[in-house]
């Protein structure tokens, strides 16, 4: 009796210094504006401190699992919204996010310098803020040893020259019910051979051997033949800026990226990343600053070493580097937003009954 | 129980009913399969468990032999690592370009890898032994090593052959730890998630998968609600079946001094069982800890000569590069601030578990009656769906008092939700097979009933309280699921840190993540060997 007196004395003790820590935070006067993002986000700590100075503000950045979590999070808690800003919803999600209205409209000035591919379907509700191409990664060294040309459309990745040995097709792809850029590459394939086709696209692909994972991490650092995990496959479907990790986070400087991406028109799929403020936000006119901020250059330059993503403004200067080594694809294959928000199940589904019986 | 209406039931229920209310298409049928595959992946892991663990347990109670600490500790291990990082393990011991395979081409000439271990069904059962092996060594190997090995000699001197000794002497009075550790293997393989996704591959989905599948990817809440709800009811059953077939009294046996069991393996025949054993062991859980170590000290590139002049070769960049925070990102973390956020959680986890674990024990010893519906009301959270639990922490305290400045609190106690399950396995035999005399001599002999709790029951629960508490420890630091829902970034741990580096490509990020791993691996082994030393201390002798 005496111990679970002390236990509940001890819980309650928990509870009261919680309790304090909450009331010692509200008293301070430094406004504090949440950024909800996924867990890929980063960002530089000059980046940060040059708007927490200008706007005398306080920023805090709440990751919450990738993409379908995070937004899967700020639906859930739409009533008590944890957050001012949701950042890093991208175009596969952007119609499900808008029909959920989470979102306050807000459109900023700067919006109308940027090109008009970005801005179809925001609804005046959400800002593009970067993008960048999910495009299939090859291993250099190991096409220029077999001598194989690089295929150069998706109808080449079905022929018999990339077929692989035994059961081991040359190309990794990710498994589009649980991963991104796996959902990114499927409807590359819908785009090209339309919903009527891609089925059979995809029985052919299986006939050659096309290996499936569940997440980016396994198919790049398990399977894929360049990475340090040094697999069998020497295809693998990742970003087009994945080159220019390998170079800048290479074990040793290297002067040559060991991977390369197909940038071919209609085999790669652009992921455009939006912002938008959360319904329910006590901090509106800040949100707002922030949001105008993340388009600014300082914010847009960051972006490519931080994320490995393109600024969608085009007034920002890219790293060398980046430039030397990141690619992005001059005709990516176009699929409307609202028929993937539709769809998306469906062709999930169909893909999982083909692929995965 | 406090703890567990607000943390398990208000959550579940408020996630379960928020999830109908959504719009989403149920298909029933599409349930159907991952409820088949999670039974018998979850049977045939649990079996494969006990096959193995019970003869590791056998000679971790009966025989010394020389390393048999280190062993026991490096078999602990594997609990603390994130699914990500013994993906990353596995590949680099058994993957197309690991050691072994590696070590048959060359042997062999062969050009192709030999051996295909990953995304196999294989893969995820070794997977599982290798994770859950621990519960069975500790928890039954620890009631094995306080049985009285004079009930087993006195079978044999009456003519028992020790095949029937073990059944009808030791079995009926190992029956009830055996039963409970392979309850929790059991629970933990039918809730599996991370093994199967990223070890099974895409071909395998279980109901855990599924849910996460649905609730996290197509925001089919309703969908994911239904799977959690069958995840839940599968639980229940089992939870019954298990109170069903365990019921009967512990029979009070006099506590052993410990190491009085043991003894040196002496024919033949005992030596080639420890020496078997010890191999296996070291085979299934210490080798893939060591490819993962190796490849965080040794760089593979450069093998092909077309990268200039880069060698592979044995190296320390990783580590160094752990203390560079190269792109000046705000969220790099320092390898120090994320030891001492893991430790300060695993640290209160323990504390809080152990104590709320022995409390609960003490009720159940106390008042038989109440065992009947407290032990499965304990172990439920065990059986839900993590994704769908972290979800209901999430709408239960997002706006609440208990939101924001207490998420810190949030998570340690989300862990002992799981942790206290542990606890409570390991202390609650040992107390009731505690005979009452003891206590009674103690206070007859003239020591208060605080010294006698003290000297006597709490030295008898030493061993079962560290067994408890270390588990405790480890399932906080590995991180489980619901917590990534609730984690703040203001407090990184270190597997946050290692999912950091995985999710960029390149050779420094990925040997980085390997050097976090190991800088994992090193300090859970260092704990576990503190606490282990800290309870022969109070204990007496080994």
């Amino acid at each position: 009796m005496k111990r679970r007196l002390r236990v509940c004395a001890l819980l309650s003790a928990l509870l009261l210094t919680a309790g304090c820590t909450r009331a010692a935070a509200t008293e301070t006067a430094t406004p504090v504006l949440t950024v909800m993002t996924h867990d890929s986000f980063s960002v530089s700590e000059t980046v940060v401190k040059t708007f927490e100075e200008e706007y005398g503000a306080k920023l805090v950045f709440l990751k919450s699992g990738d993409t379908g979590a995070a937004l899967n999070r700020a639906i859930l808690t739409r009533s008590h919204p944890e957050a001012d800003v949701f950042y890093g919803i991208d175009n596969t999600y952007l119609s499900r996010a808008l029909q959920e209205q989470i979102f306050v409209p807000y459109t900023p000035t700067a919006l109308a310098q940027l090109p008009g591919e970005f801005k179809s379907g925001l609804s005046g509700m959400v800002t593009p803020i970067d993008f960048g191409d999910v495009c299939i990664n090859y291993d250099k060294a190991w096409f220029i040893e077999r001598g194989l040309a690089l295929p150069a459309t998706l109808a080449d990745l079905a022929k018999p020259a990339y077929k692989g040995e035994a059961g081991n097709g040359l190309l990794v792809v990710e498994n589009p019910a649980t991963s991104s850029p796996g959902l990114a590459f499927l409807l590359v394939t819908i785009a090209e051979y339309g919903e009527t086709g891609y089925l059979d696209y995809w029985r052919s692909l299986k006939q050659n051997g096309v290996v499936v994972v569940n997440d980016w991490e396994t198919a790049y650092y398990t399977n894929f033949s360049a990475s340090s995990g040094r697999g069998l496959q020497p295809m693998v479907v990742s970003y087009a800026t994945s080159p220019a990790a390998e170079v800048i986070y290479a074990s040793e400087p290297l002067n040559e990226a060991p991977t390369a991406s197909i940038t071919t028109a209609n085999t790669c799929f652009r992921q455009i990343e939006y912002a938008g403020i959360l319904k329910g936000t006590s901090q509106l006119e800040l949100a707002q600053r922030f949001i105008d901020f993340m388009l600014s250059p300082v914010f847009q330059e960051d972006l490519p070493l931080q994320m490995f993503v393109f600024p969608v403004n085009p007034a920002a200067t890219l790293p060398d580097d980046f430039l030397q080594y990141a690619a992005f694809a001059q005709e990516p294959a176009r699929i409307d937003p609202v028929l993937i928000s539709k769809n998306r199940d469906k062709w999930v589904t169909e893909w999982t009954r083909v692929m995965l019986p | 129980m406090a703890l567990l209406a607000v943390f398990f039931f208000i959550p579940m229920a408020a996630i379960l009913n928020v999830m109908f209310a959504q719009s989403g298409d149920i298909v029933f049928s599409d349930s159907l399969r991952p409820l088949g595959f999670t039974v018998f992946q979850a049977l045939l892991s649990t079996l494969l468990t006990l096959l193995l663990g019970l003869p590791a347990a056998y000679v971790f109670a009966r025989f010394d032999f020389t390393g048999k600490r280190g062993l026991r500790m490096l078999t602990m291990l594997p609990f603390v690592l994130p699914t990500v990082v013994t993906a990353v393990a596995f590949n680099a011991l058994l993957g197309p370009r690991g050691w072994v395979n590696l070590l048959m081409m060359k042997l062999t000439g062969a050009q192709a890898p030999p051996i295909n271990f990953l995304n196999t069904f294989t893969a995820i059962l070794v997977a599982h032994v290798f994770y859950n092996i621990a519960i069975i060594i500790r928890v039954v190997g620890n009631a094995w090593s306080q049985l009285d090995p004079r009930l087993e000699n006195s079978a044999r001197v009456l003519g028992a052959s020790p095949w029937r000794a073990f059944i009808e002497v030791v079995y009926p009075l190992l029956r009830r730890p055996i039963l409970s550790a392979a309850l929790l293997v059991f629970l933990f393989d039918f809730t599996s998630f991370g093994v199967i996704l990223m070890l099974g591959g895409a071909g395998f989905s279980t109901l855990e998968v599924a849910i996460y599948t649905q609730a996290l990817h197509n925001l089919n809440l309703p969908m994911a609600g239904l799977l959690s709800l069958i995840q839940l009811a599968c639980t229940v059953i089992i939870l019954l079946l298990y109170g069903w077939s365990s019921q009967g009294n512990d029979v009070p046996l006099f506590p052993r001094l410990s190491g009085e069991g043991t003894r040196k393996p002496r024919s033949a025949v005992e030596k080639g069982t420890v020496a078997l054993m010890v191999i296996i062991l070291f085979t299934l859980q210490v080798l893939p800890l060591f490819a993962l170590v190796s490849r965080s000290l040794v760089r593979l590139e450069g093998e092909r000569g077309q990268r200039g002049k880069v060698q592979s070769g044995l190296t320390m960049d990783y580590y160094r590069e752990l203390f560079v925070n190269r792109q000046q990102s705000v969220f790099y973390v320092p390898p120090s601030r994320a030891v001492i956020n893991s430790m300060s959680y695993a640290g209160i986890t323990m504390l809080l578990s152990v104590g709320a674990g022995t409390l609960l024990a003490y009720a159940m010893v106390k008042r038989p009656a109440t065992r009947r519906w407290l032990d499965p009301l304990v172990m439920l959270p065990f059986g839900a769906s993590s994704v769908t639990l972290g979800l209901g922490l999430l709408i239960a305290f997002s706006g609440s008092m208990l939101s924001r400045a207490s998420f810190p609190w949030l998570v340690p106690l989300a862990h002992s939700l799981i942790a206290i399950p542990f606890v409570l396995r390991t202390v609650q035999p040992a107390l009731s097979a505690m005979p009452k005399s003891l206590c009674q001599s103690a206070a007859v002999l003239g020591a208060s009933p605080a010294r006698a709790w003290w000297e006597v029951e709490m030295r008898l629960l030493s061993r079962p309280l560290l067994v408890g508490g270390l588990f405790a420890f480890t399932i906080s630091i590995g991180e489980f699921g619901a917590t990534t829902f609730i984690a703040r970034p203001d407090n990184p741990t270190v597997p946050v840190a290692i999912f950091r580096y995985l999710a960029q490509p390149g050779g420094l990020n990925y040997g980085q993540a390997m050097a976090m791993a190991t800088i994992l691996i090193v300090i859970c082994a260092v704990s576990i060997g503190l606490l282990e030393s800290l309870s022969r201390a109070i204990n007496g002798s080994e």
